[in-house]
């Protein structure tokens, strides 16, 4: 598959690496030579210096031959621009657009674009790990992976309360439910 | 007429100016607040601070009454996307864009945006009209840019000098509808001889618009 990635910021660069991997012939499009900088060494891609929204820095990519653009910058209207000239110029067939503004990215959903809202997988997430625990929202929320360092917490703490909850549960005591997780 | 102008950089405010000494209703919505609050305080409160891309703002604007919405940023993006939304989500009838990248205004036209202006392409065709060039000048395209009204300037090397209009095997779609020669327009007849120092105005189409050309001016 021919991908086209406009914006190598961290999502950009951490989609061109992972596509890349897989097989996939990524371009990735910015206007700063730095960004690139966030690839892996190891990426074998194709890196274009320019404005993913201008149509010829797009033509220089390859948007022709492409099957895939994704627009990945920062700015939502600048997304939706490429996507759509991407869209409507150079016929590419699935067009993704990263969109901030959750009303706008349902607003050009009907006009034919994928649209991707972090502001939604965000909160959609946290409300998941808030009431449902970390392991419920598929690895979106992570569990630490190291036990933090033992410590004397504030007497009067919350924390203080759980540790001594916790003193009285080794020594056979029962703890309160739900403290100890 | 009701008027929303988003964008109030040079370009908005000369336009919001103008619009209100002619008497239209005008509501401005724009992005920075001390430039907001700078033209609100010359022209009344008629200025939103706030992002004109954006619905809610569209609507406090009351877009959905709106006769023309006119994007004027320096932004070709923002301009695309307040018309877009001003379309899509109020019917306005009619969307005016300013273009900054003249490639963009394919794009634009072909999202349903009613009118493009470009300055930078307005520039390029006063200078083109300034320095001979051997290639058809745009004057003017209409139906989406499938019809083009164009201008061949026919020098010595062309080929059709000397021929009658008749004989000329012009591409389908194509005619020519006026001749300009000594600085006056001259109805085209059959039988008129072209000479070198016409200039010719002719209709075609984008497809048969480079026949046209080599036809006219030669390779």
């Amino acid at each position: 598959m021919r991908v086209i990635i406009i914006g190598c910021g961290r999502v950009g660069a951490r989609t061109a690496a992972e596509l890349d991997q897989r097989g996939d012939h990524v371009t990735v499009i910015d206007v700063e030579q730095r960004a690139f900088g966030r690839l892996p060494s190891t990426f074998g891609g194709v890196t274009v210096r320019g404005s993913g929204s201008d149509e010829d820095i797009l033509r220089g990519a390859g948007a022709d031959l492409a099957d895939l653009l994704m627009a990945l910058t920062e700015g939502d209207n600048r997304n939706a621009l490429a996507a759509q000239l991407g869209k409507h110029i150079f016929g590419i067939p699935r067009v993704i657009a990263k969109i901030n503004d959750p009303l706008r990215a349902e607003a050009y959903r009907t006009l034919g674009l994928e649209t991707i809202c972090r502001t939604v997988i965000l909160a959609d997430a946290l409300v998941l790990a808030a009431h449902d625990g970390a392991a419920a929202t598929g690895g979106a929320v992570e569990p630490p992976t190291a036990e933090p360092r033992q410590g004397v917490p504030p007497a009067g703490t919350r924390a203080a309360a759980a540790a001594q909850a916790a003193l009285e549960e080794s020594a056979g005591e029962p703890a309160t439910e739900g403290e100890a997780s | 007429m009701y008027v929303v102008v988003i964008g109030g950089g040079n370009v908005g405010y000369y336009l919001t100016k103008e619009l209100l000494a002619a008497g239209h209703e005008v509501v401005m919505i724009e992005k920075d607040p001390a430039r907001a609050r700078t033209i609100a305080d010359e022209l009344g409160s008629i200025v939103i601070p706030n992002d004109g891309c954006e619905g809610r703002y569209q609507a406090e604007a009351g877009m959905a009454r709106a006769d023309v919405v006119a994007a004027v940023t320096g932004d070709d993006e923002d301009n695309l996307v307040a018309c877009q939304v001003a379309k899509m989500k109020f019917n306005v009838p009619r969307a005016i864009a300013r273009v900054n990248n003249p490639s963009n205004e394919a794009l634009f036209r072909r999202l349903a945006i009613d009118e493009t202006v470009s300055p930078t392409r307005s520039i390029l065709a006063l200078i083109e009209h300034e320095i001979p060039i051997h290639d058809l000048l745009h004057l003017a395209e209409l139906e989406g840019g499938e019809v083009q009204i164009v201008e061949a300037q026919l020098d010595a090397s062309s080929p059709v000098i000397g021929k009658v209009l008749r004989d000329l095997e012009l591409p389908d779609g194509s005619s020519v509808a006026v001749l300009v020669r000594d600085e006056h327009a001259i109805v085209v007849r059959p039988d008129t001889t072209l000479r070198a120092g016409d200039k010719l105005l002719a209709v075609t189409s984008a497809e048969h618009e480079a026949e046209l050309r080599s036809l006219l001016i030669g390779e």
